[in-house]
């Protein structure tokens, strides 16, 4: 097993900067947006107002950052459990598959719609 | 009145004779300072003479007496009977180890493991005798004292269900000593450990279920001992993939 | 010689309690991604214009939207603690040559999320 030539690394890398970036982004979010803003505790954003958010590049910057790590992070984190967790290992290959591959076509998403915006 | 003796529900395996463990109910008297141990050696000199089980210095310190006691992975030397009272006590062998007789268990895959990863103070020129010990300071001895204090119990990989389902996993103890020395600053052997240590066997197969650290009775901490050996590897992987290897400057751990 | 191997449980992970904690902290990466698809669906609305942002509110108050993100919620809180909690095990980090206390690293971690969840929620109800 050559070390040089295996991805975990920078698979783990991944995975704990995404981590690191959804536990300190994706509640707020959710909360406004999936919660606060649907029960009406607060008033709705108008369009006009997060359409100029969004327009912003650097608000698209971040959350392009965002959607591609906690993806990868999913994917980590989602194939060990598969791994582990339901003891699937043996069927390793499309699991590697349908997680980082998940990933990558996410991230591919994610920058289409915000380069769009 | 308090009761003066306390029933223990020992596993028992025969090889050759027994499929699977069945359990066997002694009752032992129920002492203070007593500890599961000594219910064991009491059932051993007058109750069944054939109970196998493994200890040594009965002070939690040679770590050979670990067992399984009800269901979490405990030195039976420093686990009181008291605690347990009224009882039963159920008393099984090491999870994630094949049993070879009652409370005995097979330790040969940890023994094969823990040579792997090099874990002796290595240097890459030895200095002559002559000119004495290699000193450290205080400082630099706290860096890797606590991953020092590991008995060899085997509790962590009792407990650890990446072990049960990846035999090949080089398991908690093996990886917090290695870092116990990557960290020692005497040590230059870190490069050396890396190869062992940063395969798929090794700390990328663990997910921090952090149960290693929870049983530890020596709080050792393999699992942040691995977390932080996989920051330093993949942060050292990382810089090899930007920058050619002969200009990255050797990392303590 | 003959030895006894305890079979590993298909459902291993309800033998303790901490590995019913363990498995549920990593089902949590589902919401996170969960969370990533939810608001894709709200900037590709909002890039849509006015119409199709009302429409994604529409859907998004729907009672088992939200049922679906209070849950995701919850499993995203457990992330956060979980993640924060364990961070001091996995970095040693020094300030002027001794090891900062995990205490301040954990309080770090909430006080940059405080800071950060503020900020984020000014920039979109302001
Ligand atoms: S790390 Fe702790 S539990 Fe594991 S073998 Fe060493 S002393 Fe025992
Ligand atoms: S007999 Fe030595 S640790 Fe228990």
């Amino acid at each position: 097993m050559n070390r040089r030539r295996s991805p975990e690394p920078l698979l783990w890398m991944l995975f704990s900067s995404g981590g690191m970036v959804a536990a300190l982004m994706v509640p707020i979010l959710l909360f406004l947006f999936g919660i606060v803003f649907p029960l009406g505790l607060l008033s709705t954003p108008s369009h006009a107002h997060l359409y100029a958010v969004l327009h912003n590049p650097l608000t698209r910057l971040v959350l392009f950052g965002l959607c591609a790590l906690a993806l990868f992070h999913w994917a980590h984190r989602f194939r060990y459990t598969l791994y582990d967790g339901l003891q699937l290992k043996r069927y390793a290959v499309p699991i590697v598959v349908l997680c980082y591959g998940g990933a990558v076509v996410g991230c591919v998403i994610a920058a289409g719609l915000l380069l769009t915006v | 009145m308090a009761a003066t003796e306390i029933t223990l529900e020992v596993a028992r395996y025969r090889p050759g004779v027994d499929s699977e463990p069945v359990l066997q109910s002694y009752q032992v008297p129920l002492r203070e300072h007593w500890a599961i141990l000594d219910g064991l050696t009491y059932v051993k000199d007058h109750l069944d003479g054939t109970l196998s089980f493994r200890w040594s210095c009965r002070m939690g310190i040679c770590g050979s007496c670990g067992m399984t006691v009800n269901g979490e992975p405990q030195l039976s030397c420093a686990t009181f009977l008291t605690d347990y009272a009224p009882g039963p006590i159920r008393v099984e062998p090491l999870h994630n180890f094949p049993v070879v007789r009652d409370l005995v268990v097979d330790i040969d895959d940890f023994m094969t493991k823990l040579p792997k990863v090099k874990p002796w103070v290595i240097r890459e020129v030895q200095s002559p005798i002559e000119e004495g010990e290699y000193l450290q300071t205080p400082e630099e001895m706290d860096e890797c004292q606590q991953f020092s204090m590991c008995i060899n119990c085997m509790l962590c990989y009792s407990a650890c269900p990446v072990y049960s389902l990846e035999p090949d996993f080089l398991g908690p103890a093996a990886i917090a000593l290695a870092q116990r020395y990557n960290l020692d600053s005497r040590d230059e052997g870190a490069d050396e450990r890396r190869d062992v240590l940063s395969s798929p066997e090794g700390i990328w197969a663990c997910t921090f279920v952090g149960e290693c650290s929870a049983v530890c009775p020596k709080g050792v901490d393999p699992a942040g001992a691995i977390q932080r050996y996989k920051l330093t590897a993949a942060t050292q992987s990382i810089k090899e993939l930007l920058m050619p290897r002969s200009l990255i400057p050797r990392s303590k751990g | 010689m003959s030895v006894y191997q305890r079979p590993v449980h298909l459902f291993w992970w309800l033998e303790r309690r901490a590995y019913v904690l363990f498995v549920l902290r990593e089902l949590s990466s589902v919401f996170v991604a969960w969370f990533v698809v939810f608001l894709l669906l709200l900037v590709n609305a909002i890039s849509d214009g006015a119409a199709s942002y009302q429409r994604f509110l529409d859907w998004s108050g729907q009672w088992w939207m939200v049922a679906i993100n209070v849950l995701a919620m919850l499993f995203v809180l457990l992330h956060v603690v979980t993640w924060f909690g364990l961070a001091p095990r996995a970095m040693a980090i020094k300030v002027r040559g001794s090891r900062v206390p995990a205490k301040q690293i954990v309080a770090a971690h909430y006080l940059a999320w405080l800071v950060l969840s503020a900020a984020v929620a000014w920039l979109v109800v302001r």
